[in-house]
Parts: structure tokens; sequence; C-alpha cells
């Protein structure tokens, strides 16, 4: 263990040229590149990850792919987005009903960029439905969930009806007039069910105690249970683009010569 | 689509892809710009709206508005404009789930290998119409009252009577409102007509103690409302007792 030859002088130098990226000489860079390409040799000849990598990126995209097809991604970034942000409230926020709406007026107000975080939260749900609907609508018009794509569409359904549960849940959470009244309209609606219906209502909206469990709950599931189950379908969903391909634009035709041609639209 | 048709889509499919390119710098750079777009949106959505928080929550007004997020508007909606209490749950549950089943169903009912739009004229026109249904349902449900309000001016007695007439008399309006008295009378322009009879101008149908009696003692269907705290009670008669 007396010598360790390449770290004392090179390294330091070595990670400053990666951060920076500042030209290096080439006897360095080589250094540098045989560092990465161990790492990466070491990291797969334990995970063999790179063939999956090499599976998932270096698969290819039929011609005509355009920019529609960039939806569903932009549907994971919104998606992605609203978990970064989420991770900060949560670390404000308190689900009891006496001090929800204390935590978020405190986050909104007090809190470095709280107001900014909350509403990158709030208006990225709204982002995100716009574009689930957009890339659904995509989806639709080009055929693309027919064989053999089939199952994702329906694990794409399955997408859209948690992303609405999540913007349903989520919506209490501020527990300010609004959202209060916003969940307890569904409540309403039901009292006007035949004449149970208005029992049930005051049964349901019961004073603060909607508050007490209701707000829990929500919170849980809007935090742990959808975005975990979202996750694990996204990945679903993704695996299965990748297998399948993504579909050509309808109007895209291989056969009649080497030439791809554009049929007549 | 039958085997034939299949084999046709996998051969024809093999082929595009085979002289695509690859995902990787291709769409990867597309999809980051995308990503930037949604992020800078997002942003300046956050920076140029900001995140308003209501006031505190108070389960005893209802002259809040109510209302769901913009892209529930179009389910709420439905659910006003289905009037009928027996149809209620019907709205409720029913077409909402109708709804997701024929979304989830479709790859299994819409089996044609025809992908091209203009060439699935029956797809094209369900799908503009649910579109232009759902726009439409959406604008409504924007710009509806909420099914648990009232909107009525006070009379001009009331109006006559001054400050602590018409707080009475919006008082009373709130604890109808919660109530689900809508679900059965009309009053005004809000609520069902029906079974119970209009309850606009009650106050010269009925006298005070009648209504108060009614509320106590009712005929069936009407449930009774003995739960009702006093106050909330007087209101509510108050009110009634002034619409003529
Ligand atoms: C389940 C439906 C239902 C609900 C909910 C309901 N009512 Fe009624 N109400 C009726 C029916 C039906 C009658 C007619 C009974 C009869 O024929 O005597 C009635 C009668 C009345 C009358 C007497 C009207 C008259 O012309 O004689 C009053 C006053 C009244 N309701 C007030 C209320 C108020 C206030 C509420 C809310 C707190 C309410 N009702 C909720 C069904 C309902
Ligand atoms: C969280 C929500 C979703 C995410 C993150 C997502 C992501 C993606 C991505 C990245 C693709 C690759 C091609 C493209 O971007 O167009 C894709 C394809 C696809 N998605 Fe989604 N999606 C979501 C929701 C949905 C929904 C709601 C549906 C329909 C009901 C759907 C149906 C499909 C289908 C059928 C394909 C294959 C398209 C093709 O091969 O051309 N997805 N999805």
């Amino acid at each position: 263990m007396a010598k360790l030859p390449t770290t004392s002088g090179t390294r330091p130098r070595g990670t400053r040229a990666e951060t920076t990226e500042a030209p290096a000489t080439a006897p360095q860079r080589n250094k540098l590149q045989e560092t990465g390409v161990s790492t990466i040799d070491w990291l797969d000849e334990r995970t063999s990850l790179s063939a999956g990598a090499r599976w998932m990126m270096f698969r290819k995209i039929p011609k005509g792919t355009n920019w529609f097809y960039t939806l569903g991604s932009a549907t994971m970034f919104a998606f992605l987005s609203q978990a970064v942000t989420g991770v900060f409230l949560a670390m404000y926020y308190d689900p009891s009903a006496t001090r929800a709406y204390e935590s978020v007026r405190f986050l909104t107000n007090e809190v470095f960029l709280g107001e900014f975080v909350r509403g990158m939260h709030k208006w990225g749900s709204t982002v995100m439905v716009i574009l689930i609907f957009l890339h659904m609508a995509r989806t639709f018009f080009f055929g693309a969930y027919k064989y053999p794509r089939e199952l994702n569409w329906v694990i794409g359904v399955v997408l859209l009806i948690l992303t609405l549960a999540m913007s349903f849940t989520g919506y209490l959470l501020p527990f300010d007039q609004r959202s209060y009244w916003a969940t307890t309209v569904g409540v309403a609606i039901n009292g006007t069910g035949p004449l149970v219906g208005p029992y049930l209502s005051d049964f349901l909206r019961a004073g603060p105690e909607f508050g007490a469990t209701t707000l829990a709950r929500f919170y849980a599931i809007h935090m742990l249970l959808l975005p975990g189950i979202i996750a694990a379908m996204i990945g679903a969903h993704l695996y299965l683009v990748a297998r399948l391909g993504t579909t050509a634009p309808p109007w895209i035709r291989a056969e009649s010569s080497p030439e791809l041609r554009e049929d007549s639209k | 689509m039958n085997q034939l048709e299949k084999e046709a889509y996998l051969r024809e499919y093999s082929l595009l892809k085979s002289k695509g390119k690859p995902f990787f710098p291709y769409a990867v750079a597309k999809d980051g710009w995308m990503a930037v777009i949604v992020m800078v949106t997002i942003i300046l959505m956050s920076l140029t709206l900001g995140a308003e928080l209501g006031p505190k929550v108070d389960p005893t007004t209802t002259t809040y508005v109510p209302r769901p997020e913009w892209y529930f508007f179009f389910l709420f909606e439905v659910l006003r404009i289905i009037k009928p209490p027996s149809l209620v749950p019907l709205a409720a549950i029913g077409v909402p789930s109708l709804c997701m089943i024929l979304l989830f169903l479709l790859p299994f009912y819409d089996r044609s290998p025809e992908r091209r739009p203009e060439r699935r004229p029956i797809a094209m026109a369900a799908a503009f119409l649910t579109i232009a249904a759902m726009a439409f349902l959406t604008y409504e449900g924007a710009n509806a009252g909420s099914p648990n309000q009232i909107d009525m001016e006070p009379p001009p007695s009331v109006m006559a009577g001054g400050e602590e007439a018409i707080r009475a008399f919006e008082a009373g309006k709130q604890v109808v409102a919660q109530s689900g008295c809508l679900a059965c009378h009309k009053i005004g322009e809000n609520g069902n007509t029906g079974p119970g009879p209009d309850l606009s101008e009650i106050g010269g149908r009925l006298p005070r103690q009648a209504i108060a009696r009614t509320l106590v003692n009712p005929t069936a269907p009407m449930p009774p409302y003995v739960d009702l705290p006093d106050e909330k009670r007087d209101n509510l008669v108050e009110f009634l007792a002034q619409l003529k």
C-alpha cells in the first residue's frame, strides 16, 4: 500500500477537467476516459445494465416520427416535476385538520420560494392533465392502440384514471374553503339522492370530523399510494413502448419502393 | 384484425423500423426540447399565476361557491344536468364508469386494421363528438352555480327591513342550501321541481308556525329536520316566511 501511482497528482486535475469541461491535454483525456470506461465496465460486469440501456436507447424509431410523439415523454416529465416539487411540499405539510391550513399558509408566505414551488406543483398538475389528454388523443388519432399495442392503451387508461385521482386527492390538501367545498360537492350531490340522500350527506359532512380522518387518508393516498402505482405503470408502459416500438404515422407506407413514399394525405 | 392482417402489419412495420433512425439521439433530442418547454411552461405559470391560498375552511358557510379543478367541470356539469333524484346515482356513477369502460375496451371493439384517420369515419365522428361534448360541458360547468347554492336576491320587503333583515335572510338561505331542501323543492330559479311543492312563495301560503311544524313533523317523503340546531331552524323559518 505504499504507492498509489495514478491518484497522487492526476485525480484532482482530472476531476476538475470533468466538471468544467476545460480542454484537457491528450494524456489527461485518455486517463479520464479510461477511468470512465473502467467504472462502467465495473458496473456492467456486476449488473449487465448496459445491454438494457443500449436496447432502450439505440432501438430504431420508424421514419416519419414527428413532434406529436414527444407528448408521452412530456407527460412523464410533468409527472417527474410533480414528484420533485411534491417532496419539497411534503417537508412542510401537516395533514391534520387543525394544522393543515396553517402549514400551507406558512409554506406559501414564509418559506423561501415556498409559493413558487407550490405554484409549480399546482400548475404542473394542470399541465400534466392537458398533456396526458393530448397524448391520448395522439395515440387515438394515429390508431396506435391497435394490434399489437392494445395492452399499452389499457395501461394508458389506468394511468389516466390514476392521474385524475391524484388531482382529486390533492385538491383537498390545502384545506382552504375552495378545496373543502369542492370535495363537499360530491357529498352534496349525494344529498340530492332520493330519501336517504339528505341523511347521507349530513352523515358524510358531519362538521369538523369531516376533516380529521379524511385529510390524513387523502394525504397518504396522494403522496404514497398513487405515485407509487403511477411510477410502476409508467415503467410497464415504457417497457412495452420499447418492446413493440412506436408506431409510424398512419399515412407512411413502406411497401411500394425502397424509397419511403408519403401517401396523398 | 385477422392473422393475415396482423402479419402484414408486422412485416410493414419492421420495414419502416429498419429504415428509421435510432432513438438516441434523434428522438431523445426532441423529447429533451419538449421537456424544456414543459418545465418552462410550469415555471412561468407558477411565477405569473402564483399559488393562492383561499380563506381557511369554514364548514358553516355555503356562500362559498365550491369549485372543482377546472378539468372536472364537465363531470360536475353532468351531475347538475341530470336532475331527477332517481337518476342521480346513474349520473354520479353510471355515466363516468360507462365512459371509462368504453375507453378501456377501445382496442377490443375497434378491431379494424385501418389506421388512417380519414378512413375511420366512425372513430373520428365519435372522437369529435366526445371532444365537443366535453368542451361544451366544461364551458357550462365553468359558468354554473354550485348544486348547493341558492342564487337569490332578497325580495324588496326584506331590503326595506335594513341590514339586520338582510343578514337574517342570507343566514336562512345558507341553511336551506346546506340542508338539501333543493333536492325536492324549487326556490326561485334553484332546485328541482318535485317531489315537493315549489317554495318560491311559501311565505304567502303558509304561516310561520306551520312552516316550523312542517320541518319537525312533515308528510312523507319529506324527512323530518328535528336535529337542526334552534338558531339554524329559526333562520330557516324566517327565510321561508319572507318568500312571498
Ligand atoms: C325528500 C324530499 C324533500 C326534502 C329533502 C325536503 N322536502 Fe319539504 N316537502 C317534500 C314533500 C314531498 C312535501 C309535500 C308534503 C305534503 O304534501 O304535505 C314537502 C312539503 C314542504 C313544505 C310545506 C309546503 C306546502 O306548501 O305545504 C315546506 C315548508 C317544506 N317542505 C320545507 C322544506 C325545507 C325547508 C326543506 C329543507 C330543510 C325540505 N322541505 C326538504 C319533500 C321534501
Ligand atoms: C402518466 C401518463 C403517461 C405517460 C408518462 C406516457 C408515456 C408514453 C411514452 C413516453 C410513449 C412513447 C411514444 C410517445 O411519447 O408518444 C407512450 C406511448 C403510448 N401511450 Fe402513453 N403515456 C401516458 C399515458 C397514456 C394514456 C392515458 C394512454 C391512452 C389511453 C396512452 C397510450 C399510449 C399508447 C397506445 C402508446 C403507443 C404509441 C405508439 O406506439 O405510437 N398513454 N406513452
